[in-house]
């Protein structure tokens, strides 16, 4: 049975086969069979909009129908019921489990457990493949994979997407900048290890210095509560904004991308230039995750 | 003034296990490890911060004795996170059958505990703690999470 965890089991060939997949998916009109007659649980106990709604689409496109756990008030796990005894019995129910789930390691445990595949949506500060899947799509659907510069921009300490999609870009033949405010920098084993895989990583605290060189620019949220009081956050998080003036110099196909929800990190202005990739990146959710699902049944 | 009377500080054991050259201080944690408690039947003998003229121990040493059970490698392999240098020997009928030493396994199940509080093997569920063993220290199998030094701490 093949479950799909963390972007970290996956070889590069399996990553390129996902990616191909989920854009022949992405070019066909449709109307698509594989789920034909087949149930998924999406189990959220955490929060979500988007990536429950992109898997509850993925799931009707694909013709399938989904039934869903929103939170874990109401649930059995509110009466104490472990996840593992959660998941056997929804097992019995459905044909696929989808899962977020505020601790780490979750859908592992998960996947030990349940009778059917398991797609691993956000497991706490932990993993998020389908989110990072979605990113490489973004990137790839704009440039290739290889030889380019990727900027990682924001709270690099304890954003999962930006680790994870770390992880998963050093599988190709790149550079990674690290941009992000002093105590939110990337942790040192994170770094070390992308360094052992041979990765080249770049560290910077001011995003003037490299724009200009940057295929790709990810920011992601510097979120308000990691600093020490609120004049301290909003120097950081103004140093850190992104406008139409940072971007004027840009390279020709430099692309932004952020894993929404926004706070104030990019300027609305952004939007309207042909670089702003975020929605693109957001609707492209959809046709990755029918990939996933098409893999694992 | 009378001589200090010579005697073992442990009798030998007729049949079962002696863990020899246990890091000094070390003694009471190896048999947690094991699961020996003191309820759970056998006849141990445990001598802490004996001395010894290997080097790098600071002259000291554990030793634990249990009569009666043969201890597998697997289940003593899973002492060598704190006690590298242990030796096992297994007694019959007071001779030394088998020595051998430890070794870190690749794979440690139910002995630490993740430092992680967010990970799901902290929770209440069905599960052993489980981490996968590399130069670079423990990693979680559940959260990732990396435990590189201070092991005694965090045995469960």
């Amino acid at each position: 049975m093949y479950h799909i965890i963390s972007i970290k089991d996956f070889e590069r060939a399996e990553i390129d086969e996902l990616l191909d997949k989920a854009q022949a998916i992405d070019q066909d009109p449709g109307p698509f069979t594989s789920l034909n007659g087949r149930q998924v649980a999406l189990l959220f106990f955490e929060p979500s909009t988007r990536t429950r709604m992109s898997f509850a689409s993925a799931v009707a496109r694909l013709g399938g129908s989904s039934i869903c756990v929103d939170s874990v008030e109401g649930s059995s796990i509110s009466k104490g019921e472990t996840l593992a005894d959660t998941v056997r019995v929804v097992s019995s129910y459905v044909d696929v489990i989808v899962l977020r789930h505020p601790k780490e390691g979750a859908a592992r445990l998960a996947a030990e457990f349940a009778s059917v595949p398991v797609i691993n949506a956000g497991d706490g500060a932990g993993q998020h493949p389908s989110q990072t899947l979605l990113d490489l799509y973004t990137i790839r659907q704009s440039m290739p994979l290889e030889g380019i510069d990727v900027g990682l921009l924001g709270d690099l300490r304890y954003g999962r997407t930006t680790h994870s999609l770390a992880y998963a870009l050093s599988n190709y033949d790149l550079t990674i900048h690290t941009i992000a405010p002093e105590t939110l920098e990337m942790p040192t084993s994170l770094k070390d290890e992308l360094l052992d895989r041979g990765c080249e990583v770049v560290e910077h605290d001011d995003i003037t210095d490299v724009i200009n060189d940057l295929d790709v620019l990810y920011a992601t949220r510097i979120q308000r509560e990691r600093f020490p009081d609120a004049a301290s956050y909003y120097n950081v998080a103004e140093s850190y904004r992104i406008t139409p003036e940072l971007l004027e110099n840009r390279k020709e196909q430099m692309i932004v991308l952020h894993p929404l929800p926004r706070a104030s990190e990019i300027d609305p202005r952004v939007d309207a230039l042909p670089c702003a990739k975020y929605f693109e990146q957001a609707r492209n959710g959809v046709p990755v995750r029918m990939a996933m699902l098409e893999e694992v049944i | 003034m009378p001589e200090e009377p010579k005697a073992l500080l442990i009798r030998p054991i007729r049949d079962g296990t002696v863990i020899d050259h246990i890091t000094h201080g070390e003694a009471l944690t190896v048999l947690r490890i094991l699961g020996i408690t003191g309820t759970t039947g056998e006849k141990l003998s445990i001598a802490t911060n004996v001395d010894t003229r290997i080097a790098g121990t600071g002259g000291l040493k554990d030793i634990v004795k249990v009569s009666n059970r043969e201890l597998s490698k697997e289940e003593v392999d899973r002492i060598a996170l704190i006690a590298p240098n242990a030796t096992i020997n297994i007694i019959r009928n007071y001779l030394v059958v088998e020595k051998i030493g430890v070794e870190i396994p690749r794979y440690l199940r139910g002995v630490i505990r993740c430092t992680n509080p967010g990970c799901i093997s902290n929770a209440n569920e069905p599960i052993e703690s489980a981490f996968g063993v590399s130069p670079n220290g423990l990693r979680c199998h559940y959260c990732d999470t990396v435990i590189s030094s201070d092991y005694a701490q965090h045995i469960i």
